[in-house]
């Protein structure tokens, strides 16, 4: 299964790695990164794949949306098919 | 590839512009539930939609969580109930419509539409026995909806079910005169009732539909006003083009939604039904896009030539985005349940008659009015004759949900809370219809009917 992880706050050191770190521990390997800071905000968004190992979908939901509330970002993961589905034709 | 617009785009529209899945809709056949035995029919009823239904609701939240696209309401829908009861040896249907509420509990669902009769043409004795429990049902039960069709363009209008309707709606709101009449909210009387639709309270599962379906409704008024900000002042042709890129792309989710839920639930894929859906919350409104076109307030002059394109639009941006449109598809104009209509009738811009044009244009009909309690049975019949001429001349579903509010008067309110929201208490023409209403029999089906 593939997603969509956007994380969106205040930009600062170590969000990325924080997250990459936990999506290692979930098994969850990253395709494609793309990242920007607009007006001090931090915004990222994360083609992820579920490798063999992954827990399913509700449980790294919960464990992004955890770390997201420590982290002080909101972080939201969503199956890719919606966007596909709005966007392409 | 990461399209970092795109995706941020739909967040926004999530977060932001109120885009959520309005419905998914189980459809259920209750036919084989037939049986003379009254007590045994209502077992069978129970039994059927609580079986066919028991994952629905939890099917519906997984995939709200997955894709992270909000589902408002999971509802069910059954075979027009005058039909399956109308073997029953039983004067008194009441006790379907408490077997549809206690099933429609069970499964966690918010409405369940199907207390229905078919009686355009005319009544059987099921179809009387129905109409004559409507009033007890929708007081006595909380979830269950009820429509009765009296119209169609094939068969014309039943006057004597037009008459029987306004009746029927004056009682529903004195048997929930406590709670102002809101009985009448979960009463529609339409002409051309289509058998998919899966909004309430109009919903029901037809009789040409297979054992079970399932049906979206979209939402996202808030998304087409949003897209027409960044238009403002351009010409029709513009507006007309960013409505429709709009609805394809709310109308695509819809169809997504669908496929899961059809393919989780081993059910079939009915319809997607494209209708833009108001609600009273600020920024999810119909009124507001019509206004957003230039008009000082939705009721004023060019408010039904707004409504056609709208209505026109997202047609034709939802036509292509699914693999099977039906419903009412179209743009909803309830008044109590769209911010900007509630506005638009208290400032008194947005009048009856006014309403009752744009109906010729858009999806629906008279819907969630609220009028003054002392308006007479007869004057709501000839409303529902009206809208029921109007649906029948031009091919299309018309419907008539009208609340008079027992007790209530013109430049008072009524509060029904939630989706259904609150409304003014509009006026309606002092004179009489009484001398029409009383004729019966039936209006002939007009030129349109003769196609074959």
């Amino acid at each position: 299964m593939r997603a969509i992880i956007t994380v969106v706050g205040p930009d600062r050191v170590g969000i990325i790695a924080e997250v990459c770190t936990l999506l290692a521990e979930l098994h969850i390997s990253v395709v494609e990164i793309s990242q920007t800071i607009m007006e001090r905000t931090f915004t990222m968004i994360m083609l992820v794949q579920a490798t063999p190992g992954a827990p399913d979908f509700g449980e790294i939901q919960t464990r992004l949306q955890q770390k997201g509330g420590q982290m002080g970002v909101a972080i939201r993961v969503q199956r890719e098919d919606i966007f596909n589905a709005m966007h392409t034709i | 590839m990461l399209n970092h617009s795109d995706i941020m785009s739909t967040i926004d529209m999530i977060d932001h512009q109120h885009l959520d899945i309005r419905t998914v809709t189980m459809g259920i056949s209750l036919l084989d539930c037939a049986d003379p035995d009254p007590s045994a029919c209502a077992q069978k009823i129970y039994d059927k939609i609580c079986r066919e239904a028991e994952h629905l609701v939890e099917t519906g939240c997984d995939i709200e969580r997955e894709l992270g696209i909000p589902i408002v309401n999971k509802r069910i829908c059954v075979t027009p109930m005058a039909l399956v009861a109308g073997a029953c040896e039983t004067e008194d249907f009441v006790p379907f419509a408490v077997a549809m509420d206690k099933a429609a509990k069970a499964c966690g669902v918010n409405f369940i539409g199907g207390f229905s009769a078919l009686v355009h043409k005319g009544f059987t004795s099921g179809d009387r026995r129905l109409i004559a429990a409507i009033p007890e049902a929708l007081a006595t039960t909380d979830l269950v909806c009820s429509s009765v069709n009296v119209a169609t363009t094939k068969a014309g209008i039943n006057m004597e079910a037009v008459r029987l309707m306004g009746q029927t709606i004056k009682k529903t709101a004195a048997l929930t005169a406590d709670r102002d009449g809101f009985g009448c909210a979960k009463l529609v009387v339409f002409c051309n009732a289509v058998e998919d639709n899966p909004f309430m309270a109009g919903a029901f599962h037809g009789v040409g539909e297979a054992e079970s379906v399932i049906s979206v409704g979209v939402s996202g008024p808030g998304v087409v006003h949003h897209a027409l900000q960044a238009v403002k002042g351009q010409p029709f042709d513009v507006v007309a083009e960013t409505i429709k890129k709009t609805a394809f792309r709310i109308t695509r989710m819809g169809q997504l939604v669908a496929q899961e839920a059809s393919r989780r639930l081993g059910v079939p894929f009915g319809v997607v039904d494209l209708s833009l859906a108001p609600t009273p919350a600020v920024g999810d409104s119909v009124a507001r896009i019509l206004e957003e076109m230039g008009l000082e307030t939705c009721g004023t002059h060019g408010t039904t030539a707004a409504l056609a394109l709208l209505n026109d639009a997202v047609k034709k941006g939802g036509l292509m985005a699914s693999s099977s449109v039906g419903g009412l598809s179209g743009a909803f104009i309830p008044v109590s349940e769209d911010e900007g209509m509630i506005a638009a009738a208290e400032s008194g811009v947005l009048q009856l008659d006014k309403l009752e044009a744009m109906t010729c244009v858009c999806s629906v009909g008279l819907d969630m009015i609220a009028v003054p309690g002392d308006t007479s049975a007869e004057t709501i019949s000839a409303i529902i004759a009206d809208e029921a001429a109007i649906g029948m001349v031009n091919s299309k579903t018309t419907a008539v949900r009208l609340i008079p509010v027992p007790g209530k008067g013109v430049g008072e309110r009524v509060e029904f809370g939630g989706l259904l929201g609150s409304a003014p208490i509009m006026p309606v023409h002092p004179e009489s219809s009484a001398g029409f209403i009383a004729r019966g029999g039936r209006i002939p089906a007009p030129m349109q009917s003769l196609k074959n």
